[in-house]
C-alpha cells in the first residue's frame, strides 16, 4: 500500500478502528484506517475538528479513556503488534520507545512537581538511572530544547514557565528516553506564530539529528507543507487521501483535499476574490452518511458515492492514494469544481476626505501593582496601547495583527469604551468620542467576538438574542415588524429563519458565528469591530465566515476593523493593515504593499513564521526565525521595543522609539534602519 | 514561603480585633438579665436594691463604653473577665474544659481522615462499581444522619452489646490513655461519620476531576507505573479543596460539639456554652466565642500554610 521498504517500516497500522459506547448510541471516531510511519519519517495527519486524528494518536498509545474499544488487524512497532500486548508490556513501551507530545503546554505539565522532577520521571522509570544520573541527562535535555540556565530552572514549577518554555519542556520529557517515534498532537497550535516556529524548527532539527519518526497532527495545513515527509488527510474518522507530501500538494486528488487546500488564505498571493469553500458541516459520527461520507459536502458526487471509496493508487504513483469515485474529475479540473465567483473586494473608490473612525494617539494604560517583598507592593504601569493613530474610512477593512499581547484586543475595547483609554483622541462620524458621547454612536459601532460559545447567552433563543438589541434602541418598535427583521437578518447572513427558535447548544461553531454577526447587523452599524471572529473555526468554515463578512460589506458599505493574528486572513481580508508589537505601531500599509514588501523586521519575521501552504515555496524560503519571547510588558526593552529580539539591532536601537516614517506610497514603519534593510 | 507565612500570620490580628468588637457589642443587644436570673435561681423574692447591689459589684452599671474599655484593655493580657456567674477566671474556666474538647476535635478528624481516604480514593477509581454506590450511599447518609441521634444509637448500641457505658469521669489522657480513649471514641465516632462522609465526597470528586486533568495524560504518556500516576501526581493536587474541608470541619466541630457533648454527658466546652447561654452570662459567652472565633481563625491560617506547601504556585505568588 505504500512504498516505504518494509525493513524500514517503524510502524504499521492495518484497519484500525475505535469506537466509544455512549448512551445514545456508538461513535465510530476511527473507521478502518490503515497508514505506516518510516523509520526517521515525519508524518502528518491533517484534518479539521472532529475528524478522529486526536482520537487515531491516542488509540496508538492506548491513551484512550475506558469506554473507547479499539481494535485492529495488527498495529505493529518496529515488527511487535502493540494492539496484542498486554498493559504493562504497553507501558514499558510509553515514554521509553513511543513518547507524546499535547496540544496545551499549559495545562499538560503538573502544576505542583518541579520541572525536574517531571523530566527525570521517565528515566528513573525506564531506563533505571540515579537521580544523579538523571539529574545530569535532564540539564543535558533542557539545554538541548533550547532552555538557558537548565541547572536553575530544573528545581522551578511549571508556573514559572512560559507557554513556549513549556513545550520545550514536553519535548524534552518526549526525547528523554531516546524514543524511535514522538507523536505530537497540535503541538503548537496554542502558541503564537513566531513561537510556533521555533518550536516546530526544534522538533525538525531533533528529529532529523536522532532519527526520530515524528508523528504530527495538525489542522494547519502551511505546517504540514513546511514539515511532514507524508500525509494522512483524515474527513469524518477515515483517511481519504494518504501519501507524499509533495505530491498531495502538487496534485491533489481527493476533493476534500482540494478544496481545504483551496479555502485558506494565502499570504503568499495577491489579494484576490472570494475563497472557495466547502458548503455545509461535517456530519455527526452518531449517524454519518451512507457511503463516501463528504458525498453531502461534495461538489462532484454522483450515484456511485453511495458505496464506500477504498484508497487507490492516484497518477500512475505508488505513493499516493486517493478514496473517490471521481479523482480524475477531481485532480483535473481541481481549480474550478469549487465554485468562487470572481467577484472581488468592495472596489467602491475610498472616501479620503471623511474618514469613518479617527484614532489619534491612543493610549491604554494600567496600572498594576504585585507583591515585592513582606508587606510592600510595588506598582507598575502596563502600556498595553502606547500612542497608536490610525484611520478607518466608510467601506474600508483595516487589520490590525501581531501576537498576544501587542494590544490589539486593547484597542477594539477602547474604541468601543468597553475599556476606558488613558490617553489620545477618537473621531466617529465627527463625533468626538467619550464616555458621554459613546451612547450616540452605539448603533453605528457593533463588534463581533472571538469565542462564539460565550459570547451568546445560553439561555436565550436565537430570536431573543437578536430581538434585545433592536428593543432597547427601539430601531423596530412593532413586533410584527421586528419578527420580519429577525428573518431578514437571518437570512442575510446564510441562516435559516426557523432557527430563531433554537438556543445557541444547538447551533455549531460557524453557525453560532453567523449569529454574532447578525447580531452586530441588526444595528445597521457604519462600523464592526472584528475581535479574532474566526479564530476558532475550522478552515472550511473560517472560508465561509470571511466570505460572508466580505459579501456583507460590498452590499452594505460596512467598515471593518480586523482584528486577528493569522497573517493569511488578515492579509485576505483587509484593504490597510497595522502591525503591532507590545502596544506600539511597528508598520502600517496597504495590504498588497506591505505583504509583498514588509519593511520592518518585526513584519518580516512575523511572516517567515506563518507557514505558506506549498511544499515548493514552503521549503526553499529563507526565513529569520525569530529569538525568544515577547518582553514582559511591566519592564520592555529601552528604547525600540522590539529591539530585544531583533536581528538587525544596533546600539542605536536602544536610545529611543523610532517613529514611524514614510516608506512608500499610503507605507510607513517605525524603523531607524529602513533604508540600510532595504538594500540588504 | 517564610514571608508567605509571616504575612499570613500577622493578616489574622486585625480579624481577631474585629471579632471581639463584634462579639462585645451584639452579645449586649441581647435582652436578658443575669443578675436576676442569679439571685431568682433558687426561688423566693428579690428587692431592686439587692439587683442593684449586685449590679454595681459586678461592674455592669458601668457605661457601656467603660466596660468595653476595661474588656479591650485585658485582652491582650490574656484577661478576658469573670464568670458573672461562677465569678471565676473566665480564662480558667475555659482552659479547664478546652483540652477534652480538642481532643475531642482532633479524634474526631483522625478518625475522619483515616476512614474518608480509603472510601474517597476508592470511589473515585471505581467510579461507577457497585462498591462506589455503596460508599456513595454511606457518605449520603453520614450528610444526613444527625450526630446526637447517631450518638443516641451508639449508647443504646454499647447497653446492648457490652451491657454497660463507658465511666462517668471523664479520665485525663495522660492519665490512662486505655481509658480515656474508650470514653472518646464514641462521641468521635458520631461527629467523625459525618466528618469524614463530607471529606470523603470532596476526596471522590477532587481525585476525579484531577485524573482527568492534561497532566494525568502526559504521566500516562512517560509510561509512569499507574499507581504512582495515582499517588504523585493525582493524590496531591486532589488533596488541595480536600484540605480546605477538612480545615473548615474542623473549626466547625470546636462550636459545634455543643450537642454530642450533651449526648455523651462530656464536661467539655460545648456544654459550657449551653449553661452560658442559658444563665446569661455574658463575659464567659464572650471568651467562649473569643476562643472559638480564634480557633477557627488559627485553623484557616493552617489550611493556608498547608494549601502553600502543597501547591508551590500560592507559595511563589508575588
Amino acid at each position: 500500500m505504500s512504498n516505504i521498504d518494509d525493513k524500514d517500516v517503524l510502524l504499521d497500522v492495518k484497519n484500525l478502528n475505535v469506537e466509544f459506547k455512549l448512551k445514545n448510541g456508538t461513535v465510530r471516531a476511527v473507521d478502518n484506517i490503515s497508514f505506516q510511519v518510516g523509520k526517521g519519517e515525519f508524518l502528518a495527519i491533517v484534518g479539521e475538528s472532529g475528524c478522529g486524528k486526536s482520537v487515531t494518536a491516542l488509540s496508538l498509545m492506548r491513551l484512550l479513556p475506558r469506554i473507547a474499544d479499539i481494535s485492529a488487524d495488527h498495529i505493529k512497532f518496529d515488527g511487535v503488534d502493540i494492539s496484542k500486548v498486554p498493559e504493562s508490556e504497553m507501558r514499558k513501551l510509553r515514554g521509553r520507545r513511543i513518547s507524546m507530545i499535547f496540544q496545551e503546554p499549559m495545562t499538560s505539565l503538573n502544576p505542583v512537581l518541579t520541572i525536574g522532577d517531571q523530566l527525570t520521571e521517565p528515566l528513573l522509570t525506564h531506563l533505571e538511572m540515579s537521580e544523579k544520573e538523571a539529574n545530569a541527562r535532564a540539564i543535558e535535555l533542557l539545554g538541548m530544547v533550547g532552555i538557558p540556565e537548565p541547572e536553575k530552572r530544573l528545581t522551578q514549577y511549571p508556573h514559572q514557565f512560559s507557554g513556549g518554555m513549556r513545550q520545550r519542556v514536553m519535548i524534552a520529557i518526549g526525547l528523554a528516553c531516546e524514543p524511535d517515534l514522538i507523536i505530537a498532537d497540535e503541538p503548537t497550535t496554542a502558541l503564537d506564530v513566531t513561537i510556533q516556529a521555533q518550536i516546530l524548527e526544534l522538533l525538525k532539527d531533533i528529529s532529523s539529528r536522532l532519527g526520530v519518526a515524528v508523528i504530527m497532527i495538525t489542522h494547519n495545513l502551511g505546517v504540514v507543507a513546511a514539515y511532514a515527509d507524508r500525509v494522512n488527510v483524515m474527513y469524518a474518522a477515515r483517511i481519504v487521501e494518504q501519501g507524499d507530501a509533495n505530491q498531495i500538494f502538487e496534485k491533489p486528488s481527493h476533493p476534500y483535499t482540494i478544496g481545504l487546500l483551496r479555502s485558506v488564505p494565502r499570504m503568499d498571493k495577491p489579494r484576490g476574490g472570494r475563497l472557495a469553500t466547502i458548503d455545509g458541516l461535517p456530519p455527526n459520527l452518531m449517524s454519518p452518511p451512507v457511503g463516501c461520507r463528504f458525498k453531502p459536502r461534495c461538489p462532484l458526487a454522483g450515484d456511485a458515492c453511495d458505496n464506500v471509496p477504498v484508497l487507490e493508487t492516484q497518477h500512475g504513483k505508488e505513493d499516493h492514494l486517493a478514496a473517490c469515485f471521481f479523482t480524475d474529475k477531481a485532480s483535473k479540473d481541481g481549480s474550478t469544481i469549487y465554485l468562487a465567483e470572481t467577484s472581488t473586494h468592495s472596489s467602491a473608490e475610498i472616501d479620503k476626505d471623511n474618514p469613518l473612525l479617527v484614532v489619534d494617539g491612543l493610549e491604554q494604560y494600567f496600572s498594576v501593582s504585585f507583591r515585592s517583598g513582606w508587606l510592600s507592593n510595588t506598582s507598575g504601569t502596563v502600556k498595553a496601547v502606547d500612542g497608536v493613530s490610525f484611520e478607518v474610512y466608510p467601506g474600508q477593512t483595516v487589520g490590525l495583527v501581531g501576537e498576544s499581547g501587542c494590544g490589539k484586543t486593547s484597542v477594539g475595547r477602547a474604541i468601543l469604551h468597553l475599556n476606558q483609554a488613558t490617553g489620545g483622541k477618537m473621531q466617529f462620524n465627527d463625533v468626538d468620542l467619550n464616555s458621554n458621547s459613546v451612547a450616540l454612536v452605539r448603533q453605528d459601532m457593533q463588534v463581533i467576538f472571538q469565542d462564539p460559545f460565550s459570547s451568546l447567552n445560553p439561555r436565550m433563543t436565537i430570536g431573543q438574542i437578536l430581538e434585545e438589541p433592536l428593543k432597547v434602541h427601539n430601531i423596530v418598535t412593532d413586533s410584527q415588524e421586528r419578527e420580519e427583521k429577525i428573518s431578514d437578518l437571518l437570512l442575510k447572513v446564510g441562516l435559516y429563519p426557523y432557527m430563531r427558535e433554537r438556543y445557541p447548544h444547538e447551533l455549531s461553531g460557524g453557525q453560532r458565528q453567523r449569529v454574532g454577526i447578525a447580531r452586530a447587523l441588526s444595528m445597521e452599524p457604519k462600523l464592526i469591530i472584528c475581535d479574532e471572529p474566526v479564530s476558532a473555526l475550522d478552515v472550511s468554515v473560517q472560508a465561509q465566515i470571511i466570505n460572508l463578512l466580505e459579501d456583507l460589506q460590498r452590499e452594505l458599505g460596512i467598515a471593518y476593523l480586523f482584528i486577528a493574528h493569522d497573517l493569511a486572513v488578515v492579509k485576505h481580508i483587509s484593504h490597510k493593515v497595522i502591525v503591532m508589537y507590545l502596544g506600539k505601531i511597528m508598520e502600517f500599509g496597504e495590504g498588497d504593499d506591505l505583504y509583498s514588501n514588509p519593511r520592518h523586521p518585526y513584519t518580516r519575521a512575523l511572516m517567515d513564521a506563518a507557514p505558506i501552504p506549498d511544499p515548493q515555496i514552503e521549503r526553499n524560503r529563507e526565513k529569520i526565525v525569530l529569538k525568544g519571547e515577547l518582553p514582559s510588558p511591566l519592564n520592555p526593552p529601552k528604547g525600540c521595543v522590539f529591539s530585544s529580539r531583533c536581528n538587525f539591532v544596533t546600539d542605536a536601537c536602544r536610545a529611543e522609539m523610532p517613529q514611524l516614517q514614510e516608506c512608500g506610497n499610503e507605507h510607513q514603519a517605525a524603523c531607524i534602519k529602513l533604508d540600510e534593510l532595504e538594500n540588504a | 514561603m517564610l514571608s508567605y507565612a509571616i504575612r499570613r500570620i500577622l493578616l489574622t490580628i486585625p480579624t481577631l480585633i474585629a471579632v471581639a468588637v463584634l462579639v462585645f457589642f451584639v452579645l449586649r443587644v441581647v435582652p436578658g438579665d443575669i443578675v436576676e436570673i442569679k439571685l431568682t435561681a433558687e426561688g423566693g423574692m428579690v428587692s431592686e436594691e439587692e439587683i442593684m447591689r449586685e449590679k454595681e459589684r459586678l461592674g455592669l452599671n458601668d457605661p457601656i463604653m467603660v466596660q468595653f474599655y476595661k474588656y479591650m484593655i485585658g485582652l491582650p493580657q490574656g484577661d478576658l473577665g469573670i464568670s458573672l456567674w461562677t465569678e471565676n477566671n473566665v480564662s480558667a474556666e475555659i482552659a479547664a474544659r478546652i483540652g477534652l474538647s480538642f481532643e475531642l476535635a482532633v479524634l474526631s478528624t483522625v478518625l475522619a481522615v483515616l476512614i474518608a481516604f480509603p472510601l474517597g480514593t476508592l470511589s473515585a477509581l471505581f467510579r461507577g462499581s457497585i462498591l462506589d454506590y455503596v460508599i456513595r450511599l454511606l457518605t449520603i447518609g453520614g450528610i444526613a444522619v444527625p450526630s446526637f441521634w447517631l450518638g443516641m444509637l451508639i449508647i443504646m448500641m454499647l447497653l446492648a452489646t457490652v451491657g454497660q457505658l463507658p465511666p462517668l469521669g471523664t479520665v485525663g489522657l495522660f492519665e490512662d490513655p486505655l481509658t480515656n480513649l474508650y470514653q472518646l471514641i464514641w462521641p468521635a465516632l458520631s461527629v467523625g461519620y459525618r466528618y469524614s462522609s463530607v471529606t470523603a465526597r470532596m476526596l471522590r470528586s477532587s481525585i476525579l476531576e484531577v485524573l482527568s486533568e492534561d497532566y494525568i495524560r502526559t504521566a500516562r504518556a512517560k509510561g509512569v507505573f499507574e499507581r504512582i500516576v495515582i499517588i504523585k501526581h493525582g493524590m496531591r493536587n486532589a488533596l488541595l479543596p480536600t484540605v480546605t474541608v477538612i480545615g473548615l470541619e474542623f473549626a466547625f466541630l470546636l462550636g459545634g460539639l455543643v450537642v454530642t457533648e450533651s449526648v455523651f454527658n462530656l464536661n467539655g466546652i460545648g456544654k459550657l456554652f449551653v449553661d452560658s447561654v442559658v444563665r446569661n452570662d455574658l463575659n464567659l459567652l464572650q471568651g467562649l466565642v473569643l476562643t472559638v472565633a480564634t480557633g477557627f481563625v488559627i485553623i484557616n491560617l493552617l489550611v493556608d500554610l498547608l494549601y502553600a506547601a502543597l501547591d508551590p504556585r500560592i507559595r511563589y505568588q508575588k
